[in-house]
This record gives C-alpha cells, sequence and structure tokens, in this order.
C-alpha cells in the first residue's frame, strides 16, 4: 500500500513525520520509506542505515553528431524548450533545458541527433532493522525534478511486495514534483501547521490531491500554536485529522540534531500509534 | 535602486516572515515582490488590495481538434509522455500530463492538433496596508514552476520601483535550489540567506549558497531559532566565516513569531522589545552593507 | 570591434540591464562605423525555458565579439557565448550605456 506525506508550505514536517512514522511501524513489520524531495532529500540525515545497493538515474537526451549533420537546422525549430541551438556551424545541445519528447531527433533527416541516457540523479538503498530506505538525489543544475521521482516510485514498485506499506515523503507545494509524486499512490495524508501560511498553504494541497482524486487526511504539526481554522476548515469538509503533534520545543531541539523524535516524547508516539492504527485500517479494508 | 532577495533552501526557516517585516519597515521606500509564486503567503500579512490582476500564461498545452481528427493514431505513438489517449473513440489529451513539446501537432498529417497557451496562474499589482506595492503571483495546481512567473513578478517590480524612484525591491525568494529560485536570484544585489541551526537547516543551505556563489552576489545570513541547537549554530556560523558571508543576525525560538503571523502581523508590530530591536538593526545592517 | 550591451532602451543614456537572459534591449556598438544596432529581446519574456541559451544564440547572429553587462549570463547561456568566442564584462548593471562604455575602455570592468 503506497502513501504520500505532503504538505502545501514547506517546512511543516512532512520528513519529520514520515522518518519517525517509518521507525514507528518498523517496531511492527517492514516498511519502505522513500525520499521523492529529490532536489533537497533529508530524510537520509535522520535515517542512517547500511548501504545496501546504488545505481545512477538516466534521462534521454540527444546527442549530436557532427559529421551527419546538415546544418539544416530542423532541430533547432522543433525545439519547443531552446534545448538544440545552431550557432553557425555548430549544433548545442543543452541537456538540463531537455524534456525528452525525441522531436529534435525523430525529425532530423539525416538521423544526426541519437538520443543517448545521461545521468541526471542517483539513487541510493539503505536499510536499518526492517525499515528500507530509498532516497534519490538530483545531481546539482539539473532542473527536472519529475523523471526522477518517477523513476524512484518505479523502483520501489518493482523491489518491494504489494502488502507492504510504502511511505513517500514528497517534495513540498502543489507543481508538477509533486503531482507526479502523489498521482499513483492509494491515499495521502497532508501535515500542516496550525497557522495562518500553514492554514493557507494547506488548502491548495488539499486542492491539489481531491483534482487527483486520491483520497486523504490530515495531521496538524506544531499544535497549539496559531488558531482553530485548520481544525474547523477540516470538519467542515469531511476531512478527518489523525492526529495533533504538539508544539514542543524539545521536538525541535531533537529535530536539529537529526535525532528520531518518538522515542524520546511520549507524547509523539501516541499520535503516531493514531496515525499506524488508521493506515492498518485502511490496509484492512482494500483486502 | 538596490534588489535584496531573500531565499533559504530549506522550506519553514521564517524567511517569509522576515520579508513581510522588511517590508513593514521600508514602507513606501520599497517595492516588494513575492516569488514564492508556488504557495505565495506574504500576502496574509501585507494585506495587498489586488488592484490589477493579470493572467499567466507558460507553456503549451496540445489541443486536438475532434472535427478535423482522422483517427490515424500518429499523435498517441509520438507521445512520449502518454498524454494522449482514447477515450469513447476520440483522441484526447490530458492537460497534466501533456508537456507543450509540439512534437504531435508538428505529425498529425491533417494539422488537427494546435498548441494553446497555457493559462497557469495569475499575477497581481498590489497595494499594502503599510504604504507600498506589492507584486504577487497565484501558480496554479499542477503547473510548471519555471522562472519564467517568478521572472514577470520581479521585472514588474523593477519596473513600478524605477518609476517611482523607490530606492529598494524586497524580494521573497522561491525555495530550493531550482529555476525558480535561480530567477529570484537573477539582478540581485544581496542575498539575505534564512536558516536554522539543525542538520537539514545546514545540509540545505550549504546546497542554496551553491547557487549563489554562480551569482558573485554579496550574501548575508539570518540563523533563526539559532538557541536549539547551540553546536549546530556554531557549525553554521564557521561555514559563514570560511565562505565569507555576513552574519546578519541571531534570531531566538520564539512563539511570538508564530503569535503575530496568526493575528496578521509582522513581528515588528506585534513585538515592541528585543525581537522587534533584532529585525530593525537586521534591516539597518542590510541598508548599509547595500549603500 | 562589435561590443553589445544588455540595456533597457536604445540610447547612449538608457539603463543598463543587468540581466542577461531576459534582457530587454542589445545595443551594438560598431567601434569602426559609430553606429549603433539595436536589438529588441522583450518577446523572451513569453518563453518558460531557455531563455538564456536563446538570447545567446540571438547574440551570436548580430555578430557581437564583446558582451558588456551586469551580473553574467546564467550557466547555460555562458556555455553557448563562451564557444561563440565572447569576450564577457561585468558589473556594468547600474551604469548608463555610456558610463559602461567608458569604464570599459578604461579597463574598469570585470572579465567574466
Amino acid at each position: 500500500m503506497k502513501i504520500a506525506i505532503a504538505s502545501g508550505k514547506g517546512g511543516t514536517g512532512k520528513t519529520t513525520l514520515s522518518t519517525n512514522l517509518a521507525a514507528y511501524i518498523s517496531e511492527t513489520e517492514k516498511i519502505v520509506l522513500s525520499d521523492l524531495d529529490v532536489e533537497e532529500p533529508n530524510s537520509g540525515l535522520f535515517i542512517k542505515g547500511d548501504s545496501v545497493h546504488k545505481e545512477d538515474k538516466f534521462k534521454m537526451i540527444p546527442v549530436w553528431e557532427e559529421d551527419k549533420c546538415t546544418l539544416c537546422g530542423i532541430c533547432q525549430k522543433v525545439c519547443n524548450f531552446h534545448a538544440v541551438i545552431q550557432l553557425g556551424s555548430q549544433i548545442m545541445v543543452f541537456p538540463e533545458l531537455c524534456h525528452g519528447c525525441y522531436a529534435c531527433s525523430e525529425l532530423c533527416p539525416v538521423e544526426a541527433l541519437p538520443m543517448v541516457p545521461k545521468k541526471m540523479g542517483e539513487l541510493k538503498e539503505f536499510k536499518n532493522g526492517d525499515i528500507s530506505f530509498i532516497e534519490s538525489r538530483l545531481i546539482i543544475g539539473e532542473e527536472q525534478a519529475v523523471p526522477l521521482i518517477a523513476q524512484t516510485q518505479e523502483y520501489v514498485e518493482k523491489n518491494f511486495s504489494e502488502d507492504i506499506i510504502k511511505l513517500f515523503d514528497s517534495p513540498p507545494g502543489t507543481s508538477c514534483p509533486v503531482i507526479e509524486a502523489v498521482k499513483d499512490v492509494d491515499f495521502v495524508i497532508l501535515i500542516t501547521e496550525p497557522t495562518p501560511f500553514g492554514f493557507h498553504d494547506m488548502k491548495l494541497a488539499a486542492e491539489t490531491v481531491k483534482e487527483l482524486k486520491k483520497d486523504f487526511a490530515v495531521v496538524i504539526n506544531r499544535y497549539g500554536i496559531g488558531n482553530n481554522d485548520v481544525i474547523d476548515y477540516c470538519e467542515r469538509e469531511n476531512i478527518p485529522i489523525l492526529a495533533k503533534i504538539p508544539n514542543n520545543r524539545k521536538i525541535a531541539e531533537l529535530y536539529s540534531k537529526g535525532e528520531i523524535i518518538y522515542t524520546h516524547v511520549p507524547e509523539m508516539k501516541d499520535e503516531l500509534e493514531k496515525i499506524k492504527n488508521y493506515i492498518f485500517n485502511l490496509r484492512k479494508d482494500r483486502k | 535602486m538596490k534588489e535584496i532577495v531573500v531565499i533559504s533552501g530549506k522550506g519553514g526557516t521564517g524567511k517569509t516572515s522576515f520579508t513581510a517585516s522588511l517590508a513593514y519597515l521600508g514602507g513606501s521606500d520599497v517595492v516588494v515582490a513575492d516569488c514564492d509564486v508556488d504557495a505565495a503567503d506574504m500576502h496574509l500579512l501585507l494585506k495587498p488590495d489586488f488592484a490589477k490582476a493579470e493572467e499567466f500564461f507558460s507553456g503549451e498545452l496540445a489541443v486536438i481538434n475532434q472535427d478535423k481528427c482522422t483517427k490515424c493514431g500518429r499523435c498517441k505513438e509520438v507521445c512520449r509522455f502518454n498524454a494522449i489517449s482514447i477515450i469513447n473513440n476520440q483522441y484526447i489529451v490530458d492537460s497534466l500530463s501533456c508537456e507543450g513539446c509540439g512534437y504531435c501537432a508538428r505529425v498529425c498529417p491533417v494539422n488537427a492538433i494546435t498548441n494553446e497557451d497555457l493559462n497557469v496562474g495569475n499575477w497581481y499589482i498590489s497595494n499594502t496596508k503599510v504604504d507600498n506595492t506589492l507584486v504577487h503571483a497565484k501558480l496554479g495546481i499542477g503547473a510548471d514552476n519555471s522562472g519564467k512567473l517568478v521572472a514577470k513578478v520581479k521585472n514588474e517590480a523593477k519596473k513600478i520601483a524605477v518609476e517611482n524612484n523607490k530606492d529598494y525591491i524586497i524580494v521573497d525568494g522561491s525555495p530550493g535550489i531550482g529555476c525558480p529560485v535561480v530567477s529570484s536570484l537573477s539582478g540581485a544585489n544581496f542575498v539575505v540567506l534564512v536558516t536554522e541551526p539543525s542538520v537539514s537547516g545546514l545540509h540545505d543551505l550549504k546546497r542554496v549558497y551553491e547557487l549563489v556563489k554562480k551569482f558573485n552576489v554579496k550574501a548575508g545570513c539570518i540563523v533563526n531559532k539559532a538557541d536549539i541547537n547551540s553546536d549546530k549554530a556554531n557549525e553554521v556560523r564557521e561555514f559563514l566565516k570560511e565562505e565569507k558571508i555576513v552574519h546578519i543576525a541571531d534570531f531566538p525560538y520564539d512563539v511570538s513569531f508564530t503569535e503575530a503571523m496568526t493575528e496578521g502581523k509582522t513581528i515588528v508590530e506585534f513585538d515592541n522589545g528585543d525581537l522587534k530591536k533584532l529585525v530593525v538593526d537586521s534591516w539597518n545592517k542590510i541598508k548599509e552593507i547595500t549603500k | 570591434m562589435r561590443i553589445a550591451f544588455t540595456t533597457k532602451g536604445t540610447e547612449w543614456d538608457s539603463n543598463m540591464d543587468p540581466r542577461f537572459g531576459r534582457t530587454d534591449f542589445f545595443l551594438i556598438y560598431d567601434e569602426e562605423k559609430k553606429k549603433f544596432t539595436e536589438f529588441d529581446n522583450r518577446a523572451i519574456g513569453g518563453e518558460a525555458h531557455g531563455a538564456g541559451p536563446k538570447t545567446a544564440q540571438q547574440l551570436f547572429e548580430l555578430k557581437a565579439e564583446v558582451l558588456i553587462t551586469g551580473n553574467g549570463p546564467g550557466g547555460n547561456a555562458a556555455t553557448v557565448l563562451e564557444k561563440a568566442g565572447m569576450k564577457i564584462y561585468v558589473g556594468a548593471g547600474e551604469m548608463t550605456v555610456k558610463q559602461a562604455y567608458d569604464a570599459y575602455k578604461n579597463n574598469e570592468l570585470k572579465e567574466f
């Protein structure tokens, strides 16, 4: 069963929740946690495990074969992203701008732009007890998160069995990387803080998830600060609130050190238990 | 006129709250640009009036004219993004999957496919409660956040600043390290990095600073929640020293920041003591450095 | 030498545009002929991606040999310009075109 942990606003606790929830569930059964925030993956700072596997991830880009080229300029014309430029007698390709549509390659009359794989990121798998942790990271300068997110999910699908719970720590926001992270999961947990920024961005995230026709629920982090707008909104919209993690300076301190929190903070453990039970029930219902 | 861009790498460090305070302190001397377009929040504190609203177009969407379509399937063959499917015996483009590459339109034998400009959001020019102009935007769901909307917001802010002889443009930058950040940084005279002394905070600070270095711009740093981890805070200070980044200030972990936000106020409106002083001193320092 | 400036306008006393990829205009000054060519780059505002390379290629077609600008081109644009053999000088972002030219002649600008 695949569960994405997402939020509109950054800094609301996606990684805190994903890592602690994964660690908690791993006390009972095997679990897979993947960090899909490929621009700035952070979960690995908290889940330290033994390296099990590493692979380079590629996307296809065109490569110029000078001796075949007739400088007709069709490649530049058909590229909507300015990833192929003709500079006099030279063709230049910009891999980071390439979206992999293959138009230049396939429309070149002399096959002078074959598509070849180019490394754009790395996927690493770690094991820590019953947690399998997968982290994907874009190499700096590489802009496009979507292909790496998709390939990471394929890897998880291929390498782990159907009944293991798979948590996906998603990127923040509502633009295409988040869509890619969330579109094939079974359930989404939106984590937010009960402040005006948190509330505003949570509504955007909720809209996004609804557009993708995904079932979802909310977890409130730093409960105690701010106001009740998030709770009122969820009640009006019939969105289940799975847990309310209390605002606690100790949690911030433990987080700052890169430590798992619930083992030191019992109130957090109680909230994780509620989330775990909800997930287990979901799994039972799906069978 | 100086352009000051505030970025953070990691989310949740206090970037927007700090930028809003500068907007308040700057008052009518500044123009504000909210370039954090994927989840823009400054308006929640500055109470803009959305005086002018414009649609924003970015990228294209392929649209198949069903009257002309001969159902040859050529478009579906060439699409690498699985964006074309057959529904009720018609070839339909899925707008969330279409990348706007234009390939299908080029190969359609009967020219049944057009590329339409995609309305992915709106941008606004507003007057704020603190007597300055805020240029901001709202990006639609699932939109491709390239640097374009960010560039648009900044450009409009710049135009207004120049026309009205303003001293500063204050930019709430985008989080992360991708193109929206690059677009936020281009043209900056000074970058303010807002960070927190945590493992994640330092990690992301270093990653985003790699990007800042490429632009050759002077940078300063605000360490927020500085007292939650003194070891990490020292590590941050070491890093700042090594890279010759100005250490602007340390802000303590204080619930007042969120209380202020909850009341729709910036910290300098809410607090009358040390916190306010810290922000005022920071703003003065920034003005001094960029003179 | 043909010298290109990234500008906000088309006169000697126009302000420089500190950006490259999305600069409003290019002014190309031919030192031998003492003449200006102007290019309106503002359509680039309609481009979501690849503004840098496209603009750099445009500059190549305008046959500039030296580029004077503000902050400097971003990564992709810089690659194109390097390949085109263009010399790039930065630091003129806050000047007028005339001031930027004088600064260049007096070796006051930094080479990119």
